[in-house]
């Protein structure tokens, strides 16, 4: 069995059959996960200002701006391994520079908040076993973790959910659109407007007081009357809605309260970012957009989007991640002028206007490690085929002594 | 889906019983059922009826390639998400500890299985819609949101 690095969920029952060293075949792997798993189309190559190069130079040269750079940032690293993340942290603290990553405009917010412990939370085998009501929040999970509702949330039996889906689940889809997941919860789909998660936040623990809402009152009782009687609730909370709420966060801490027999639990994307928040939050107290100094110092200002616009960073290096195809015209104007050191298997965008580019081994599947799975679980990463391409984490370290 | 009216509509409607059914409605129902194959109407080969020939080809078209229960999995649609196979009733009764439960089915005895990120079928004459006891089973179309599974 092998563990799957297509997302957050982190399915550790995947069969792989292997032939001369070539992934020939996966079993029980989703579509994106099976992709994931057979490797990019193109495979990056050592470069240095477009150029074609070799490893050492490559390396020799990232620790050159790495040098040379007054204010460098460190982006990325959700698709690493834990220990590639710690090393990269290391890095950054020797270099005093920044270190930030997609959490920064993704759900960085929430798992903050429940590294801090202001939720309940549970685990997904938990919620296999006991959950009777799940709520989809801003997140299709039918998309984005293909397997969550297979696996875990919906469809399984469970140690006190025996009689199945049909008779001792209900999921309850909560979004702006009618995604694959609301298909699902026919009958249970809310359909709010753009950003108008916090005036249905608010006028559900309005219902749940006990008060008429102000806000579309009969849906919102019923749903209301649906989580009261939840035995054991789940709210999966995605980033659809925590973008729309990031200002006045607490009102989700809120309604929580009102909910005592809810737990909450962030929805990740990329299958290593909740390991990032931990082990930075660890080293520092924060989750991400830090700048180590002498203390590591937290501040809006270190995330990339910030750095980017205040043109503060005059080097980025980026582990596993393609910033390039999130940010917006005007933020890639800064990032295209600075120098750029691109670690990662496959060749991205942020690759292409890179000016050194190394490659690494494809973690999960040419090198093993850990990374924590969305819903805090640390899982095994396995080695499922041979590779001469260094890992990530051997890179840094390199990248270390070459300092 | 397919009616039999609609399948009528294009026969010679003769009830000339070369076919071996006593009318061209009968006829129909077997056409549906995939008991029997359009070339078993003589009639309809002939030149004059061409165009409705090609007509009932293209109506029983995705029916073609399905399996005895009228399954059809489309592997283009199919995302490989795993919600037909922890929920189909087969599924969770010959493997309780695999399937059932969420995880990688652990026999051979399954219907769903995901290979290479997709849906296959395989066991299909255990699918309830099938043999004597028949009902009319949705629980592997219900939870596919992608429309990926179909029964003709
Ligand atoms: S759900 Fe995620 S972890 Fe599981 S197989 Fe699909 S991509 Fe991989
Ligand atoms: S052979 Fe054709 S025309 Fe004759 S009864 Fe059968 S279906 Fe009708
Ligand atoms: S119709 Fe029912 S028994 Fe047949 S394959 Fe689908 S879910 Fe299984
Ligand atoms: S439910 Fe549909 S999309 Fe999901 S695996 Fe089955 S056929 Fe594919």
């Amino acid at each position: 069995m092998s563990t799957c690095p297509g997302c957050a969920l982190l399915c550790d029952d995947i069969e792989v059959v292997v032939e001369s060293g070539r992934i020939k075949e996966t079993r029980n792997a989703c579509r994106r996960g099976a992709a994931r798993i057979k490797g990019c189309i193109n495979r990056l190559a050592p470069t240095i200002d477009q150029k074609p190069s070799d490893i050492e130079s490559a390396i020799k040269k990232a620790a050159g701006i790495l040098k040379d750079s007054k204010s460098p940032m460190l982006f990325g690293f959700s698709n690493s391994t834990c220990e590639a993340q710690v090393k990269g942290i290391q890095l950054a603290k020797k270099l005093g520079a920044m270190i930030d990553d997609t959490s920064s405009f993704c759900q960085g917010l929430l798992i903050e908040k429940i590294l801090q412990k202001k939720f309940r939370t549970c685990t997904l085998e938990d919620v296999r076993n006991k959950a009777d009501v799940l709520v989809y929040w801003g997140s299709d999970a039918q998309d984005s973790q293909p397997r969550h509702l297979s696996r875990f949330s919906y469809f399984p039996r469970g140690e006190s959910r025996q009689r199945g889906y049909e008779e001792d689940r209900i999921a309850i889809a909560i979004d702006v659109r009618e995604s694959n997941t609301a298909k699902i919860c026919k009958g249970h789909f809310y359909r709010i407007q753009p950003k108008g998660d916090r005036e249905f936040i608010l006028a559900l623990i309005d219902a749940l007081s006990g008060k008429v809402p102000a806000y579309e009152p009969k849906k919102i009782l019923e749903l209301a009357a649906i989580l009261k009687k939840a035995e054991f609730g789940v709210i999966f909370v995605g980033i659809g809605l925590t973008y729309s709420i990031k200002e006045d966060f607490d009102i989700l801490v809120s309604l929580a309260d009102k909910l005592p027999n809810f737990q909450i639990m962030p929805m990740v994307g990329h299958y290593n970012m909740r390991g990032f928040n931990e082990n930075l939050f660890k080293e520092t107290g924060f989750v991400n957009r830090v700048r180590f100094h002498d203390t590591a110092v937290h501040d809006d200002k270190y995330s990339i989007i910030e750095a980017l616009r205040e043109k503060s960073i005059d080097a980025l290096l980026v582990a596993g991640s393609d910033p390039l195809s999130s940010l917006t015209r005007s933020l890639i104007r800064h990032l295209a002028s600075i120098p750029v050191i691109c670690i990662d298997p496959c060749v991205t965008m942020t690759s292409k206007i890179a000016a050194v580019t190394i490659p690494c081994a494809v973690s999960g599947v040419e090198s093993g490690g850990t990374a924590v799975r969305m819903d805090g679980k640390k899982i095994g990463l396995s080695k499922i085929i041979e590779s001469d391409y260094l890992t990530d984490e051997e890179l840094l370290v390199r990248l270390m002594g070459a300092l | 889906m397919v009616t039999v009216l609609e399948i009528y509509q294009l026969l010679p409607k003769t009830n000339c019983k070369i076919c071996g059914e006593s009318t061209c409605m009968a006829f129909s129902v077997s056409l549906l059922g995939r008991k029997r194959k359009i070339s078993e109407c003589t009639p309809i080969l002939e030149v004059n009826f061409k165009k409705q020939k090609e007509k009932l080809e293209a109506l029983l078209l995705p029916s073609a390639g399905a399996e005895e229960t009228g399954m059809i999995v489309h592997p283009e649609l199919c995302t490989g998400c795993g919600n037909c196979v922890v929920a189909c009733p087969v599924d969770v009764a010959n493997d309780p500890k695999g399937a059932a439960i969420g995880c990688a089915p652990t026999n051979d005895k399954v219907i769903f299985r995901v290979v290479d990120g997709k849906v296959v079928a395989s066991n299909i004459k255990e699918c309830r819609r099938f043999g004597k006891n028949r009902v009319l089973c949705y629980a592997c179309i219900d939870p596919c949101p992608t429309g990926a599974i179909e029964f003709v």
